[in-house]
């Protein structure tokens, strides 16, 4: 299915991370969205709300993240697509519920524009310390998907990708970007509405009465049940069977987290998307992803110059993270160097894949700022030594 | 037909065929009496069962979407009305009720609450108010009244009780009542007010969670506790006739308060059409 024409702003335009991310859901056919202003990410909210009501979308401002990540839930369960934004803080505050779309298998997109932390920490100023939180910040065990854009340009596309990823794997995914790709202006192309791709959501071909609405049968994901046409269905945040109904006991609660944690990782490679140069015959690898890959550019630039065998992996997904093409890059290199704006959280899966295959190293970043190309070129130097 | 006569067919007819039961409550409690009257208002009302949404949280009250046969949704605890306003805005056809405890509103959902209020959001909200939290083994609520006691309060209670229905009222709900489960005639027809009602509606209902609340606080067994519903309660009519030393010892029930605010749904509509949008509904 093709994205509607007449809400795609199709032409170049000159917008930042925030306003393009916006851009994007509209693109992806998203008609809600539940938040609360938080810094840096209240341009997404603005946007939508000065663009859903021209376009028959729903705006709502609700009191806080707790019920923002609740309204998005109902309203994709009442068939409508759904986003919020936040950061930091209000991204602490949405787990909850954020677990609450994972064991209900609701699509949804949440952008988390990240900014330093701890707690209230650095609103304005950009961090990728929430990744670890976006992997594990829900009690419970069970997969996600997080994606991260590098430009506003990606903020559009990514956007529309998420939407397309939740619907297909039923989730909510994620989009983990970062202050600075949220608020960098740059040109971003908005294709005509019939280059955009869009997955729409699978409802039952079966008749009320006969369909459930958790048909796992291990394979494919269980098309959903709509509202108000008859299904009658009841959806618990509890463990559940097939028909939704609550069953507490351990047979239950293994075939409800499988599907939850196989659905991704079955799925691994169609999910995973990754960006590389130079990495064939490489002895160093810089892995990275969103703002902190731009920022190695000038490094891997530099060491090249050198005369070092350098190359470079940008991870779009960042979870589920590459194991597989981790693994068989480490057997091959002599050093992977993880760039990222926080102390090595990203770098920990990545140093577990290459299992003492290589060297690894993290050049880490409290956040506040990108890193200086230097510090980057200091460490890659370091490991060829 | 006389749907009081047939009481029981009636409510089979909205539980859910393929529900194993018993529920989860403990026998005699107020929930059982409260889904009841909510089963009869609906089918009084002959609403389509299909166009009818049960929203709840966590706790005792909120088991009960699982035995009904609507859509229904059981969300995370405090968060029912955050997650009925999703709903409701996606499908304002639908008539969404939400089903909470008193801890599960007033507590970790008092901020939701007061705000759906404030939105006059069309949700008719039945807070099933038993003074404590029982789900988890009978702690103290916001409800609970002072010197009561409660698992966390072995003393007494050193907290002052919230007032749902003054809450509602502050807040801007347009349908505010309060019932028991004693007086479950009232009830069905306060909770098909609020059913007719377009804007939010509340009918706080006094209940008896007599495993905790009536053991701790020597109010005896179900019993008992709806005997001291039947005493305690009085109309509003009435009560606004007696002076308040006559109404030391009673709790007002009845339709409190009602108002014709514009919902929030219908806000929203005369934005686009102010616009010149049309809504694009779900599919
Ligand atoms: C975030 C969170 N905190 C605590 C709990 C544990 N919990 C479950 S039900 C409940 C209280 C229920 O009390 P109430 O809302 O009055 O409902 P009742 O059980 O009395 O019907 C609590 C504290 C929870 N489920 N989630
Ligand atoms: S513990 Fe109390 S509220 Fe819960 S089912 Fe038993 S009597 Fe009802």
């Amino acid at each position: 299915m093709k994205a509607k024409p007449e809400n795609v702003l199709t032409g170049s335009h000159y917008l930042d991370g925030n306003h393009a991310s916006a851009e994007g859901a509209i693109a992806a056919g998203c008609r809600f969205f539940g938040g609360y202003p938080i810094t840096p990410s209240t341009e997404i909210a603005e946007r939508i709300s000065q663009r859903f009501p021209r376009i028959g979308g729903i705006f709502v401002q609700m009191e806080d993240e707790l019920a923002s990540m609740a309204a998005i839930l109902g309203a994709s369960n009442g068939g409508v697509k759904s986003m919020s934004c936040t950061s930091g803080p209000g991204f602490s505050l949405m787990m909850e519920n954020f677990g609450l779309g994972i064991m209900m298998e609701t699509p949804c997109v949440l952008v988390n524009v990240q900014r330093g932390g701890p707690s209230t920490g650095l609103p304005t100023l950009p961090g990728q310390a929430d990744m670890m939180q976006a992997r594990w910040g829900s009690h419970g065990d069970y997969e996600v998907i997080a994606l991260a854009p590098d430009s506003p340009q990606e903020s559009f596309e990514l956007t529309i990708h998420a939407f397309n990823l939740s619907e297909k794997y039923r989730m909510p995914v994620l989009i983990m970007t970062d202050e600075c790709v949220g608020h960098m202006t740059e040109k971003v192309v908005i294709p005509s509405a019939d280059e955009i791709d869009l997955v729409e959501r699978k409802y039952t071909d079966k008749k009320p009465g006969e369909a459930w609405p958790y048909e796992w049968n291990g394979k494919s994901i269980p098309p959903m049940l709509p509202v108000g046409k008859g299904y009658k269905f009841h959806i618990t945040g509890l463990t559940h069977d097939e028909k939704g109904y609550p069953v507490i006991n351990a047979e239950a609660q293994e075939k409800n987290v499988r599907q939850l944690i196989d659905k991704v990782k079955k799925n691994a490679d169609d999910i995973i998307w990754l960006e590389e140069w130079d990495t064939d015959g490489a002895d160093i690898i810089v892995m990275s992803y969103g703002i902190s890959s731009r920022v190695a550019r000038p490094a891997i630039a530099k060491a090249r110059a050198d005369g070092i065998k350098i190359g470079q992996i940008r991870m779009i997904t960042v979870w589920p993270f590459p194991e597989k093409r981790i693994r068989e890059l480490a057997g091959k290199v002599k050093a992977m160097v993880m760039v990222e704006l926080n102390h090595g959280q990203v770098y920990l899966e990545m140093d577990r894949c290459a299992a003492g295959q290589c060297v690894t190293a993290v050049v880490g970043h409290s956040g506040g700022t990108v890193h200086k190309p230097d510090d980057i070129y200091k460490v890659i130097k370091d490991v060829v030594k | 037909m006389d749907k009081i006569a047939h009481g029981s067919d009636v409510t089979h007819h909205y539980l859910r065929p393929k529900k194993k039961f018993p529920n989860v409550w403990c026998a005699g409690c107020g929930n059982g009496i409260v889904m009841g009257a909510l089963i009869r208002s609906i089918d009084r009302l002959n609403l389509d069962k299909d166009k009818v949404v049960v929203v709840s949280g966590i706790g005792c009250s909120s088991r009960m979407p699982v035995y009904l046969d609507f859509n229904t949704l059981h969300t995370t605890h405090g968060r029912a009305l955050a997650f009925a306003t999703g709903v409701k805005v996606a499908k304002p056809d639908l008539k969404v009720i939400v089903i909470t405890g008193d801890g599960d509103a007033l507590a970790i959902g008092g901020n939701h609450f007061i705000h759906a209020c404030r939105r006059n959001i069309d949700i008719t909200t039945i807070l099933i108010n038993n003074k404590i939290y029982g789900m988890t083994g009978g702690q103290f609520a916001p409800t609970t009244p002072g010197g009561s006691f409660a698992t966390t309060a072995p003393y007494g209670n050193y907290e002052k009780q919230f007032d749902a229905v003054k809450l509602a009222i502050g807040s801007g709900a347009s349908y505010v009542s309060r019932g028991t489960v004693y007086h479950v005639q009232q009830l069905e027809k306060l909770i098909e007010g609020g059913l007719n009602k377009r804007g939010f509606s509340l009918v706080d209902v006094y209940s008896n969670c007599h495993t905790y609340y009536g053991r701790f606080n020597k109010e005896g067994d179900a019993v008992k506790m709806l005997e001291w519903f039947k005493k305690h309660a009085m109309p509003i009519e009435a009560a606004r006739k007696l002076p308040p030393e006559k109404m030391v010892d009673k709790f007002v029930t009845g339709l409190i308060h009602e108002t014709d605010a514009t919902e929030f749904c219908q806000e929203y509509d005369m934005l686009l059409d102010r616009l010149g949008v049309k809504k694009e509904v779900a599919k």
